[in-house]
């Protein structure tokens, strides 16, 4: 580690580099609060500040003081803030709800075309997402990658955007509020968060054994540091679960809340989907199916 | 997990009530099993360095499910009070028999059966044993006795 660190820090070490990754994450947040203030029906708040709370997180987790934590610990740190905590309050924020209520009619119609799209409904199937997430995590770790990764700087710039990325269409997959065509339904849902939740789980304490030769590659280790990662990424993987579960069962149960049957129609079926979503239900946006 | 097709009546849903309680005493027994005698009284490790990699990924898979057994348990048991679908005595009922046979299944399937792991090292095991096995019978008859009892009285008696 001591050997591969400055190595890999010498990319963003000098002066402003390092505060750069913070200028997306700012725009992110800017953008968002300027829609949700643009919307004609009044966005909900606490839909604006799970996305501010996301933002935070990924500011802890790219900004300057992450850089400083050169360390395995700081790895896995980034790792559950950008893979697993930041994308699901990203995501309980619904964007793209956001986007389809402010956005002028092509952009609309362009979105609703995406989201209809067949590579996306595979894509945002909760099984190939749990790949990409748990997958994609096990391949850093268990692999050379890792070690790679501390010596480019550009490879572990695209690790960490892997981890934001995947974490994202995980959570978006399992209890994201926003349209999704063809979703799956609770039992698949569930299904693959046993599974990718499991898969952490293991891959951590298959870490916590083998500290000693995990992650390949490296020319000079402290075992103790990778033990101490291991018990992080364990720990902070069952929040992350149980977040997930929360967020997960709590959709389903919102979409069983029984409504009262006469005054408004309950779901305007026949009209196309753009018009679907920006129905003024209002809250129902979080029905899943 | 629940099929949405029930009826929605103001009488209590026998079926779920009676699954909603075996779930949530599963998840309650399972984590009590992995946070006390797994992680605080560390009777066994983090991770025991001893055992196959088999019992590890099973390991991992039980506290997955654990996990999210537990909080969509409670979701679901919220989802039934909601629509006034829960019976109580059943749900109690069904909690100690999953806790039960939890307890029990591990004690005996786990333990000697497959000798997985055991309770403790370095100790005369039978006292733990016998301990573990009975504690698992007794909360497994106890439901049994809760749900018979439960459901003799339920015509008439309402939901509770």
């Amino acid at each position: 580690m001591t050997v591969a660190g400055p190595l890999a820090h010498a990319g963003h070490g000098a002066a402003g580099p390092a505060w750069f990754p913070l200028f997306p994450v700012a725009l992110l947040a800017v953008g968002y609060v300027l829609a949700a203030v643009r919307d004609p029906r009044g966005w909900d708040h606490r839909r604006t500040a799970s996305w501010l709370v996301g933002c935070a997180l990924l500011a802890v987790a790219v900004g300057p003081p992450a850089q400083l934590a050169d360390d395995p610990r700081g790895h896995v740190a980034q790792h559950l803030l950008l893979g697993m905590l930041a994308p699901l309050g990203l995501v309980l924020a619904a964007p793209v709800t956001l986007l389809l209520r402010v956005a002028p009619p092509p952009v609309r119609r362009a979105v609703g075309r995406l989201l209809r799209a067949r590579p996306l409904h595979l894509l945002a199937h909760p099984v190939t997402a749990a790949l990409l997430t748990t997958g994609g995590l096990a391949l850093v770790l268990l692999t050379p990658l890792y070690a790679e990764a501390e010596r480019q700087p550009v490879l572990h710039h695209a690790v960490h955007l892997h981890y934001l990325a995947a974490g994202y269409l995980f959570a978006w997959s399992l209890a994201g509020p926003d349209p999704a065509p063809r979703r799956p339904g609770l039992a698949v849902r569930t299904g693959a968060l046993l599974g990718a939740a499991a898969g952490h789980a293991v891959l951590a304490k298959y870490l916590y054994a083998k500290a000693e030769s995990l992650p390949p590659g490296l020319t000079d280790r402290d075992p103790e540091a990778f033990r101490s990662a291991a018990q992080l990424m364990y720990y902070g993987g069952d929040l992350a679960e149980l977040l997930l579960a929360a967020a997960l069962f709590a959709t389903w149960y919102h979409s069983r809340r029984p409504r009262p049957s006469p005054s408004p129609p309950p779901s305007p079926a026949p009209s196309p989907l753009i018009k679907k979503f920006a129905s003024p239900e209002g809250d129902s946006l979080t029905q899943t199916s | 997990m629940v099929d949405s097709s029930l009826p929605r009546a103001p009488t209590a849903d026998v079926r779920s009530s009676t699954l909603v309680g075996v779930l949530i005493g599963i998840a309650i027994m399972a984590a009590v099993d992995e946070i006390v005698f797994h992680q605080l009284l560390a009777w066994h490790h983090f991770y025991d360095r001893s055992t196959p990699s088999v019992a590890l990924l099973s390991d991992g898979l039980l506290h997955a499910a654990e996990v999210t057994a537990l909080v969509g348990g409670f979701f679901w048991f919220a989802d039934l009070r909601r629509r006034s679908a829960l019976s109580s005595r059943l749900a109690w009922g069904g909690f100690l028999l999953g806790a039960g046979g939890f307890q029990l299944f591990d004690g005996v399937v786990d333990h000697k059966v497959l000798r997985l792991h055991q309770i403790r090292y370095g100790v005369h095991l039978l006292p733990y044993d016998v301990l573990w096995i009975a504690s698992g019978a007794v909360l497994l008859l106890a439901g049994v006795v809760v749900l018979w009892w439960a459901r003799s009285r339920r015509p008439g008696a309402g939901p509770r």
